[in-house]
């Protein structure tokens, strides 16, 4: 004796959200069952376990139906096969697009190819995040990738309207597409401290500062794409070390801002040299990886960086002989604010 | 040509990649109606589709208009090879037709396909001018209205109740024609899908006609069903109530049609008149059955009926006609009574059998005159208003093993032109044959309904269960009396009744009072006074088909009983199949009946409402399931508890027996506290909520075993009068026991029943939620006994309840409504049983109060106001001129009585009469739908005007303006709420669009790549609920009400990789809105009327 089919089907579609989070979270269905088993809902409606695993399987064949339609949520609102409720429906996005911060910590940065699709698993052995759930977190980056590669406009409100997500998912894929984009390495292990907030954060303010999109806001790839023209003017920072006269006047100016308001001022004037020719050959190299690290010291706390780079971008600006000041401005801005962000433990 | 029919194709949605190479599609449409094709333009490389298309027009006859439904088919143009079609959308156009229903049919529909599903959406619209032709109109029937709800829809009074009408249609199933064999699945799929639109179209013509010609305008509790009778063809019947039907905003006089009856006048005066003798021949001839002379074998359950209803004699070239006839005709006349357990049970069945069978004899002869043996006094209506309903006699229900013969017809053979519709060389004998069997099975029903004294049968309903050859078909009822102000005149056989109902009786009671004499009792009961106005007597239990009626006074809730049985039967073919299957039933409804009555007893319940009793044939086992709501009626007597007794000694110990003995009354114990049934006697002790009842009146007629008031009374002495006494002879019937009390209850805040209203829940809250549910066994243990298949049954049903329960948890408290149980055996190990039900929320606060003050404020004179009929309708009829008079001195004595009722002394007199008010206040509201109102009926009017004007074919923004009326912000497609039940809590249907009856076909070569049978049937049932969505909301509706899954027939090949499923599913397209809306724009109305009601009320 065996059951053969077994299906509920209601007008209004039942979806309980902790067998949605299981289903999403790559759980077989055995393992859901058991995961409710021991959360207590059996005690809720006298339910057996065949009970339980008759509704897991219900559930988890409509969330398979309903995947497809979650592929382009737009979809969701104007499809007849399912009546959900659209507070529902938000939900089911917006969970559907949640990602795992270990999962994606892995990946950004990296090319949302096949071939990084085939070391998943290793990723999901990694972060203990199911092979299913990466995956399904991998397709969608590359979905979102896919769908705003090809939009004009801004990134994160062509992210918002095509996937329908709340502003803060938004935003967290509009970094991950930039990263993806830019392929900024975040896998050196200098930077592994950083979460992929951390991250997220540097990739609003390159957005919002650095790409084409900035100058101008109705071209293709504009948040996605770093403006050239302005990567080539980053070049000419580099008068800043290479005109020994500038260095020395602009580490003396910074040094008498500087003086009596740190500790570790001693150590800050021994790196001024190091510390300058860093961020500036940053700015030469843009393209290459995102080296924005080179100030991180154990003694230095985070108001000395604050205060450092506070003057150190100020005092530029007193610099006779410099004339990059509009360019220097959009390049420390976006500097310092990521600075500041990453200097955390 | 009478009318024109217009479309237009707007845009597509969502279409599937037609093209690989390009990830997109050539789409264009192809829009067909009759023999004539229209098509659009090629619009290429798109998903999303503009085509904006001319409107294209059809000139057609208004019979056309009613059959055949419009047929859109969307295609993948292609260059070089042929066309794909993409999917196809069928429009039933039928709502178009009634002045008062939909005026536009516009909106998305998904375009499906049998193969593949739903594969996008298409924009379109339809609108049909009918030329104002009365006359034409009248030979199609175009404005006869259809409703599936089976009772008085809501916005609409009955100013007169027709009766009975049916009909069947009747061709060659395109599945096993021969060109099935070299056509595609889908070719064979869309015509079997076209070819029962096109029946289904033609049946309600033909009906509609039939309503026309009794001079109705609708049809009520309209019920269609298919027989998919394989090789032999595939039959569409259907049944329904003719009705008079006036909308209620019309505000005109609504006795203008009462006295007009120019078709029927003739007839009906031939059948109320006893004494013209001229009309005996007539009747003789038109009744074999009843007056010929073969009447000691009609006693036997296995008689053939007698020859005139054979099934294929006329056509049959064989000389051997005894070897294709066959018909096995077990009767059961299920009475309300059958409390008498000791009876072997086969011999009482005969005995029941043989009683009635003289007592029908002895009828037709004394009343044979006043027959009209062309119409048969059914009902398919289960709620009734108020006063309709006399006295309820029990259960009628006959059953009927055929063999279904392929009709040998030379002239077709195997030549046959496979043309789908040539109604002429189709099978041209074989409706008629069809029609005999049903015929027989009504007669039957007519019979038994007459031997328990009753005129009437209500809450009729029939069905089928076929395997291979066999059929079972089976029809039951409810006996009743009704009043027969309300009716045509003779379409009842009025006559029938004595004068035992010349004293009224109080609508709260009088329907339990018996209705057949108490001499001649058709079967054995219990007889006593009735426990509310103590003149009539009533029986001890009450079994009907029908719904609680609401004047009816119960105590506690009400609850779901099912009782499951199995029967293994040896595989046989033919004639020895079909004898053995009738050989089986009388047992199995013994069984079942059985099952019933203790089940109930052990609920402490003494009454069965919507009882339905499915019997389904497989190749080696039957199943049997019936399933019906449990109620404690105060008018009738207490149910005694079950006493077990050990017959042979020695194979069980009497600890044994009183160890069960004792479960048996904890169960009983703990059922009544759970249902809160608190019958009269326990008010005493102050335990729960007291019922306002003459109590000192019932003391003095309570007999003496019966007067314990003591929970603990229920472990019953022996000797007790209506103690139910269950024997242990042997182990299967310690099985049966057991069997009794593993039903387990549901979990707290879930109440269940099967019928429109629950018993002791009236104040629902907006929660809806209908669903389906399908489950399939397999057995895989070939060498199971009886024992334990119905173990297996039984576990099979109750683990359904309880997934319900816990899917609905979310809902609690909550009542699962109107469950609906299907069970087949489509395949010789499979077991499937089909669930259809809703769930609704209800104020858990308010319940108590409610049915204690039932019985009170439901006075006969508010039931007089009530009334939708007019009174003055049989004025003119002689035979029933007695009857009338009585009734209007009824009235009077029972205004008398009221007050009489009002001055008992209660214990909480001033408690009760608050809420008391507050219920005549609810009352009030109910009255209302049905009185005059001008100003709120032109304010419902507006709204659904404007409610169709936003479905106007304003495309894009159409739809946009639909989503921000709509009370969910985002989302662009309308909600359609879905329910079984005939109303929707909280709103107020204020239009009907039209019915709705889809037939749909899918098919899969790739199971296992949809997820197997599961994810297979899932998508199917989603998609199907999808259809019927857009369809109502294309109609301009929000909701479909009486909503049904009548068919769903499911096969699987797995080794092949392959399953078809069919389903076929109906219901009413409505607009409602919310009830409060309504009450706020009336309030002045209301307060006029409510002070009104009030009033009256009080005196």
């Amino acid at each position: 004796m065996s059951v053969e089919l077994d299906v509920f089907v209601g007008n209004t579609t039942i979806m309980d959200e902790e067998v949605y989070q299981l289903w999403l979270d790559g759980y077989t269905v055995n393992d859901a069952v058991k995961v409710r088993m021991e959360g207590g809902v059996m005690d809720e409606c006298e339910a057996s376990k065949d009970v339980l695993l008759s509704d897991t399987m219900d559930q988890y064949r409509t969330f398979q139906m309903c995947e497809r339609l979650l592929h382009s949520p737009a979809k969701l609102a104007n499809q007849l096969l399912f009546q959900i409720p659209p507070h529902r429906q938000i939900m089911l996005i917006e969970r559907y697009y949640a990602f795992d911060d270990t999962f994606v910590r892995e990946v950004l940065g990296k090319k949302l190819s096949k071939g990084t699709k085939k070391d998943l698993d290793d990723i999901s052995a990694k972060t203990s995040v199911t092979l299913k759930s990466c995956r399904r977190q991998f397709d969608n980056f590359k979905r979102v990738f896919k769908v705003v590669e090809e939009l004009k406009g801004p990134l994160v409100e062509n992210i918002r309207q095509h996937f329908l997500l709340s502003d803060k998912l938004a935003r967290d894929y509009a970094a991950i597409v930039f990263f993806a984009n830019n392929r900024f390495e975040t896998g050196k292990r200098k930077l592994q401290y950083l979460s992929f907030q951390d991250f997220a954060f540097c990739a609003g303010q390159l957005i919002s500062n650095w790409t084409v999109g900035a100058v101008d806001n109705m071209v293709e790839d504009m948040d996605v794409d770093l403006d050239k023209e302005f990567l080539q003017e980053l070049k000419e920072l580099k008068i800043l070390i290479t005109d020994k006269d500038l260095l020395d006047q602009h580490k003396s100016l910074v040094c008498t801002a500087l003086r009596g308001k740190t500790k570790v001022f001693i150590e800050m004037e021994g790196s001024f040299k190091n510390l300058s020719r860093g961020l500036i050959n940053i700015a030469a190299n843009i393209s290459l990886p995102l080296r924005l690290y080179p100030c991180r010291s154990d003694r230095w706390s985070a108001a000395d960086m604050k205060l450092y780079l506070t003057h150190y971008t100020n005092s530029a600006h007193i610099l006779d002989t410099f004339k990059h000041q509009v360019v220097w401005d959009r390049y420390m801005g976006v500097v310092k604010s990521c600075i500041f962000k990453m200097y955390h433990d | 040509m009478p009318g024109k029919l217009k479309a237009k194709i707007v845009a597509g949605r969502h279409l599937p990649v037609m093209d690989r190479a390009s990830d997109l599609t050539d789409a264009f449409v192809e829009v067909k109606f009759g023999n004539t094709t229209f098509k659009t333009d090629v619009c290429p490389k798109s998903l999303n589709p503009q085509w904006n298309s001319e409107w294209f027009k059809f000139e057609v006859d208004d019979e056309d208009l009613q059959d055949e439904p419009l047929q859109i088919t969307v295609l993948d143009h292609d260059t070089y090879s042929a066309n794909d079609a993409i999917g196809k959308v069928y429009i039933d156009i039928d709502p178009l037709l009634y002045s008062e229903a939909a005026s536009v049919i516009s909106g998305w529909f998904p375009i499906y396909d049998t193969i593949h599903g739903i594969r996008g959406e298409i924009n379109v619209i339809v609108k049909v001018e009918l030329f104002n032709d009365l006359n034409r109109f009248r030979q199609s029937s175009c404005g006869v209205k259809f409703f599936c709800t089976t009772c008085i829809p809501q916005c609409y009074r009955a100013t007169l109740v027709h009766g009975f009408v049916e009909e069947l249609v009747v061709n060659e199933d395109p599945e096993y024609q021969w060109i099935d064999r070299i056509r595609t699945p889908r070719a064979s799929n869309e015509a079997r899908q076209r070819l029962i639109s096109l029946m289904s179209g033609e049946l309600q013509r033909k009906i509609g006609l039939k309503v026309l010609e009794m001079g109705g305008n609708a049809v009520v509790g309209y019920l269609q069903c298919f027989d998919l009778e394989g090789e032999s063809g595939l039959v569409v019947r259907a049944i329904g109530t003719a009705c008079t039907l006036d909308k209620l905003s019309s505000g005109s006089a609504p006795n203008t049609n009462t006295h007009m009856h120019p078709n029927t006048a003739p007839a009906s005066n031939a059948c109320n008149s006893p004494s013209k003798d001229g009309k005996e021949p007539v009747f003789v001839e038109d009744l074999p059955s009843s007056s010929g002379p073969p009447t000691p074998f009609r006693a036997l359950p296995t008689s053939s009926s007698p020859p005139p209803f054979s099934p294929s004699k006329p056509c049959s070239r064989q000389s051997s006609s005894s070897d294709t006839d066959l018909s096995l005709t077990p009767k059961t006349g299920m009475g309300s009574g059958g409390s008498a357990g000791k009876e072997a049970g086969p011999l009482r069945t005969l005995l029941r059998q043989q009683t009635q069978t003289a007592l029908e004899q002895r009828g037709a002869s004394s009343s044979g005159l006043l027959l009209n043996a062309r119409e048969f006094p059914f009902f398919t209506l289960t709620s009734f208003p108020p006063g309709f309903l006399l006295h309820v006699g029990g259960v009628v229900s006959a059953r009927s093993v055929k063999l279904l013969d392929r009709i040998h017809n030379p002239a077709l053979g195997n030549t046959r032109s496979y043309k789908l519709l040539d109604w002429n060389s189709v099978t041209a004998d074989e409706p008629e044959t069809r029609d005999a069997w049903w015929e027989e099975i009504r007669q039957e029903i007519k019979s038994h309904a007459r031997a328990l004294g009753c005129h009437a049968v209500v809450g009729y309903s029939e069905s089928t269960s076929i395997c291979e050859e066999v059929c079972i078909l089976s029809a039951s009822g409810t006996a009743a009396i009704l009043n027969p102000r309300y009716m045509r005149e003779g379409c009842l056989d009025i006559g029938c009744t004595d004068h035992r109902f010349e004293e009224p009786s109080p609508p709260n009671c009088g329907f339990c009072h018996i209705p057949y004499d108490e001499l001649n009792m058709p079967f054995p009961a219990q007889l006593t006074y009735c426990y509310h106005c103590r003149r009539q007597k009533v029986p001890d239990v009450l079994f009907t088909t029908i719904d609680l009626p609401s004047e009816a006074a119960v105590a506690g809730k009400g609850c779901l009983i099912q009782a499951r049985l199995c029967r293994l039967k040896k595989k046989a073919q033919g004639e020895a199949n079909a004898t053995a299957i009738s050989n089986l039933l009388p047992f199995m409804e013994y069984e079942l009946h059985t099952q019933l009555m203790n089940k109930l007893k052990l609920r402490s319940m003494n009454a069965l409402f919507g009882l339905h009793i499915q019997i389904s044939v497989g190749e080696n086992m039957l199943l049997g399931l019936a399933s019906a709501t449990g109620v404690y009626l105060t008018a009738l007597p207490a149910p005694g508890g079950i006493q077990i007794a050990g017959k042979t000694p020695g194979d069980l110990s009497s600890e044994h027996i009183s160890s069960i003995q004792k479960r048996i009354n904890d169960t009983i114990a703990v059922n009544k506290e759970l249902y809160q049934i608190n019958p009269p006697e326990l008010a005493e002790e102050g335990v729960g909520s007291p019922i306002p009842e003459p109590r000192h009146r019932s003391r003095l007629f309570r007999s003496h075993s019966e007067s314990s008031d003591e929970l603990s009374e229920l472990d019953l002495s022996h000797g007790k009068k209506d103690a139910f006494v269950l024997e242990i002879d042997d182990t299967d019937a310690v099985e049966d026991i057991h069997s009794l009390l593993i039903d387990a209850p549901p979990p707290t805040g879930f109440y269940s029943c099967n019928t429109e209203n629950m018993p002791g829940i009236s104040n629902w809250t907006s929660g809806v939620q209908m669903f389906t549910s399908v489950r399939v066994l397999r057995l895989s243990n070939a060498n199971l006994t009886n024992q334990g298949l119905n173990k297996i049954f039984t576990d099979l049903c109750e683990n359904l309840l309880k997934s319900f329960y816990f899917k609905l948890r979310s809902m609690i408290p909550c009542c699962l409504c109107h469950l609906n149980f299907t069970v087949a055996v489509p395949e010789e190990e499979l077991i499937q049983v089909t669930v259809t039900a809703v769930a609704m929320t209800y104020d858990k606060e308010q319940t108590q109060e409610k049915t204690a003050e039932k019985p009170v404020n439901k006075g006969s004179l508010e039931a007089e106001e009530q009334l939708q009929f007019p009174l003055e309708l049989c004025a003119d009829s002689s035979s029933s001129n007695i009857q009338t008079a009585s009734k209007i001195s009824g009235v009077g004595e029972s205004t008398n009585m009221s007050p009489r009722a009002a001055s008992v002394d209660y214990g909480s007199f001033a408690d009760r009469c608050s809420t008391w008010l507050e219920l005549l206040r609810l009352k009030a509201h109910t009255i209302r739908r049905g009185s005059v109102k001008t100003s709120r009926r032109t304010q419902s009017l507006a709204h659904s005007v404007s409610s169709l004007e936003r479905c106007s074919p304003l495309q894009e923004g159409r739809s946009r303006s639909l989503r921000s009326s709509r009370s969910f912000g985002g989302s662009s497609v309308t909600v359609v709420k879905m329910t079984p039940l005939s109303f929707l809590p909280g709103t107020r249907i204020i239009k009907y669009l039209g019915i709705i009856n889809m037939f749909f076909i899918r098919e899969t070569t790739s199971l296992r790549e949809e997820g197997g049978v599961s994810g297979f049937l899932h998508s199917f049932i989603a998609e199907v609920f999808a259809m019927v969505r857009a369809h109502v909301a294309a109609l301009g509706g929000n909701a479909v009400v009486s909503y049904s899954m009548k068919e769903c027939v499911f096969m699987e090949n797995p080794n092949k990789n392959q399953a078809q499923c069919l389903i076929n599913v109906s219901g009413d397209a409505v607009i409602c809105i919310s009830e409060t809306d309504q009450e706020s724009s009336a309030s002045t109305a209301n307060t006029g009327q409510t002070g009104g009601s009030e009033t009256d009320g009080a005196t």
